[in-house]
């Protein structure tokens, strides 16, 4: 296990270090952020001025050894916009896309799997084509687009919902958060709905072909056979054995939804990661930029470090199996 | 961007539901963009400035027209040509009482300098003051290093803060660049995203700042300009276009800055009301006037630098279509660098659409059939950017002259356009001054690092006899003079077609019905002037 866990913790820094160089010369041929980010009535020596106290005025393999030397000691630059370390900005907003995510996946997982399990125990009932019809749906509509048929219907048009932003925040655990507050709620639905949905989908076609397969094994018929209740097969014998390919879903999904949780954001001006990224973008805010994917990419693989561990512990035979290998 | 384009048609027809009722005392604001920071003297961006103008106040002030008019100083008087005398406003209180004086002045001017890590600093402002004295608590002289005839309408970018609460000396002494004594510990930028240090003297307080979520102001009740109409005032960033209009329709704000001119007839068919002005920022085309220019085609050398086929590019452009047509009404045709009657303008008319003439003054330049080029754009800078270069393009192809749109988004754009990559380009400029010396300074004057002349003029258009008049104008303080000197400048440049203006663009608001607000021509939107309709 141990030899395991260091030898996907080394491939993880490998990628992490790869990630770290594309970032930062993907940003660095997108543009010159003192073009975008200074007065225009300012001067030349004032650009001058500015250029070089955003080091911008040195060699790029010397602004990389910088940023990888700062970087290894912690800090991630300086935002030109805020003028604030860049990490602490986005630590700022990390607390609302994690809401938001965390949110989104809780209505993925708890509305996707049942309706997933009963369309598969029933897959040509009217139900079961109802819900794999509507699956369909779900993932073939443009996020974006769902994001603001939401907006019209349920803000717009009927006036039960805001059309957008966090709402009120109280504090839990040291961080804010909407979802205690009938005010925050009411924003959080909305948004989180529209990042489930296609994760809902992908989570009902998953259980559904799970439990139609699970539901052809030996075990199952024999559950059935011993004369099990069917409540007991279903919620004992069918759930856990599918929930292996669920769980790597859920796991790379989580990790997608709290990185590109981007549109979402954008839609519902939900003032979270995604959309400072986007911001920053616009504005060529490049440490902001660099930080953020440097982070999402440590996010991304911690959650699939995470998620290979829960695995072998879901699995013996994926412990056994790697560990031989 | 997407989101945008598609949610456009989406909104047809189906906004017929009723508005929520008011709030009596509250107002809520979809803003277009985020201020970075609540420290007014951070970074010099529209953005920052127009939330920052309800909580802090400078010496003098802009009227929706930018006409400068009395703020914190009740009147002025030039001494000489770089002494003035200011009389400060009496009584005036900061939010945390204490009195306001030449100190917090003098402080404030002071910390420009000190600011750090500004994306762009206020210094531009503060860089020709070479001292400021003050007579006693509420008389203040301000001298300067040139003569500058703007000093009142640059004092309105310089926010004053409070000395005492920001843990100045008793005695604050003026010193140029960043030398002044007494200054104490300076807070910086990030300090100010608490009430207790962003505190001004401007009719609203700073209750609470929410990176990305919201800006909450609340009433001063003692503001020396009488209480101010909204208790509670909520700035929220809603960058998106189709998500601010439905922010509006929902009820969620009260009021939206620039909705997409594709939508506004959805809104006003919903019952909101939608007011616009011209602004001061004029489109233009700028074409690189030097030997080299790159993506030129079909002939030798530089087309460009003939005056005829610089005529011949103005009279093929219709610029009524493009206003009725692309613009949706909502922009005028541009014969100047700034909509009259603002000041320095001469009320030149518009050059007429003309393409027969435009052929023959090619064919006359020696360019019977035309020559190709490229027109560089931004794509996402100004209001229907793209699609009006598109239409200049196809207006030039009319005249002979093949010209290929090279659309990108602003960040690269500007970059492109600073390292000379366009021979000819589209972009805009506002005059954040309202005087035509900013244009002029700016786009037309020969570019020169040393003298900070012509830092925007990435054309390299260059005309001695225009520079000599302008650095002479600059330098005037008689207003009517000046004004004479700016008209002759301006005029020497476009008999010359050095630059093209195309439209001036309009800014528009929407907002519910019981509501209404002056449009400014700098484009601000400030919660001090949304106002209650009076029944």
């Amino acid at each position: 296990m141990i030899v395991y866990l260091v030898r996907r913790v080394g491939q993880s820094l490998l990628a992490v270090m790869a990630m770290a160089i594309l970032v930062f010369l993907g940003v660095y041929f997108i543009g010159n952020p003192v073009d975008v980010l200074i007065n225009p009535e300012a001067t030349q020596a004032d650009i001058i001025a500015t250029t070089e106290r955003l080091g911008l005025d040195k060699p790029l393999y010397q602004q990389f050894g910088i940023f990888i030397w700062n970087a290894l000691h912690g800090d991630l630059g300086t935002s030109f916009v805020y003028g604030r370390p860049a990490l602490e900005i986005i630590l700022d907003r990390l607390p609302a896309t994690m809401e938001l995510a965390l949110v989104a996946l809780f209505l993925s997982v708890g509305i996707g799997i049942p309706l997933g399990v009963w369309a598969g125990l029933r897959p040509n009932s009217i139900a079961g084509r109802t819900i794999m019809g509507g699956s369909i749906l779900g993932f073939s509509l443009p996020n974006f687009w769902q994001g603001m048929l939401l907006i019209l219907v349920f803000a717009v048009l009927l006036g039960w919902l805001p059309a957008g932003g966090r709402g009120e925040t109280t504090e839990f655990l040291g961080l804010q958060v909407s979802f205690l507050t009938w005010d925050g709620l009411t924003h959080l639905i909305l948004p989180a709905i529209n990042l489930a949905l296609f994760k809902m989908s992908l989570i009902i076609r998953l259980a559904r072909a799970n439990t139609r397969e699970v539901c052809l094994q030996d075990y199952i018929k024999f559950a059935r056979a011993k004369g099990l209740s069917g409540r007991r097969v279903v919620l004992v014998h069918v759930l856990k054995n599918i929930m292996i390919p669920v769980v790597t879903i859920i796991g790379l999904e989580l990790g997608s939804m709290v990185a590109f949780a981007i549109v979402t954001e954008t839609v519902f001006a939900w003032p979270g990661m995604g959309k400072l990224l986007i911001d920053s973008i616009n504005l060529l805010d490049r440490p902001v930029i660099v930080a953020y994917l440097m982070l999402t990419v440590l996010i991304i693989v911690a959650i699939n470090l995470l998620v290979d561990v829960i695995y072998s512990l879901l699995d013996p035979r994926i412990r056994l199996s790697e560990m031989k290998a | 961007m997407t989101v945008k384009q598609l949610t456009l048609p989406l909104m047809a027809g189906l906004f017929a539901a009723g508005l929520a009722p008011a709030i009596a005392q509250d107002l809520s604001i979809g803003l277009k963009s985020e201020a970075t920071s609540m420290d007014p003297q951070f970074h010099q961006l529209s953005t920052n400035i127009q939330v920052a103008k309800n909580i802090f106040e400078a010496l003098t002030t802009q009227d929706a027209l930018q006409k400068v008019t009395p703020g914190l100083a009740e009147s002025w008087e030039a001494v000489d040509d770089t002494t003035w005398r200011f009389k400060l406003r009496q009584g005036v209180k900061f939010h945390d009482g204490s009195d306001f004086t030449a100190r917090d002045v003098i402080y404030s001017f002071c910390r420009v300098p000190l600011v750090e890590n500004s994306p762009s600093a206020f210094t531009i402002f503060t860089g020709g003051i070479a001292d400021m004295q003050a007579e006693d608590d509420h008389t203040l002289t301000i001298t300067t290093t040139a003569t500058n005839p703007l000093l009142p309408v640059e004092l309105w970018s310089l926010a004053v803060v409070s000395a005492t609460t920001l843990g100045a000396e008793d005695e604050v002494t003026y010193g140029p660049e960043g030398t002044c004594e007494g200054m104490g510990d300076v807070p910086q930028a990030p300090a100010f995203n608490s009430p207790e240090v962003a505190v001004g003297t401007g009719p609203y307080k700073l209750d609470s700042y929410t990176r990305g979520s919201q800006v909450v102001l609340t009433r001063f009740d003692d503001y020396w300009g009488g209480t101010p109409d909204w208790e509670r005032v909520v700035m929220r960033p809603i960058t998106s276009d189709g998500p601010r209009v439905a922010a509006l329709l929902a009820g969620d704000v009260d009021m939206i800055e620039s909705p997409p001119i594709q939508d506004i007839p959805r809104i006003e068919q919903a019952g909101f009301k939608v007011v616009d002005a011209l602004s001061n920022r004029v489109i233009y085309l700028h074409m690189l006037q030097q030997e080299d220019a790159p993506g030129i085609g079909g002939t030798d050398g530089n087309p460009l630098l003939d005056p005829r086929v610089r005529k011949a590019i103005s009279l093929s452009i219709n610029r009524q279509a493009i206003t009725d047509r692309i613009m949706g009404g909502y922009a005028q045709p541009a014969g100047e660098l700034l909509p009259p009657p603002m000041f320095g303008t001469s009320g030149r008319p518009v050059d007429a659409y003309d393409p027969e003439r435009a052929k023959e003054l090619l064919a006359e330049a020696g360019y019977p059939d035309g020559f190709s080029i490229t027109l560089g754009t931004p794509n996402d800078r100004y209001i229907n950017d793209e699609q009006v270069a598109q239409a200049v393009a196809q207006m030039l192809a009319q005249i002979g002259i093949q010209t290929t749109v090279d659309a990108s988004t602003a960040s690269q754009f500007f970059s492109r356009r600073n390292a000379l990559e366009f021979p000819i380009y589209m972009a805009g400029w506002g005059a954040s001054s309202g005087d035509m010396s900013s244009p002029l300074k700016s786009l037309v004057a020969t570019y020169d690092a040393d003298t900070g002349m012509g830092p925007t003029n990435a054309g390299r258009y260059s005309n001695p006899e225009m520079d000599t008049l302008l650095v002479e104008a600059m330098s005037t303080i008689d207003d009517a003079k000046r004004d004479q000197m700016l008209q002759e400048a301006e005029t020497m440049v476009l008999d010359d077609f050095g630059i093209i203006p195309l439209h001036y663009e309009q800014t528009v608001w929407a907002m519910k019905p019981e509501l209404s607000y002056e449009p400014r021509v700098d484009q601000y939107t400030m919660a001090t002037e949304v106002e209650r309709v009076s029944e």
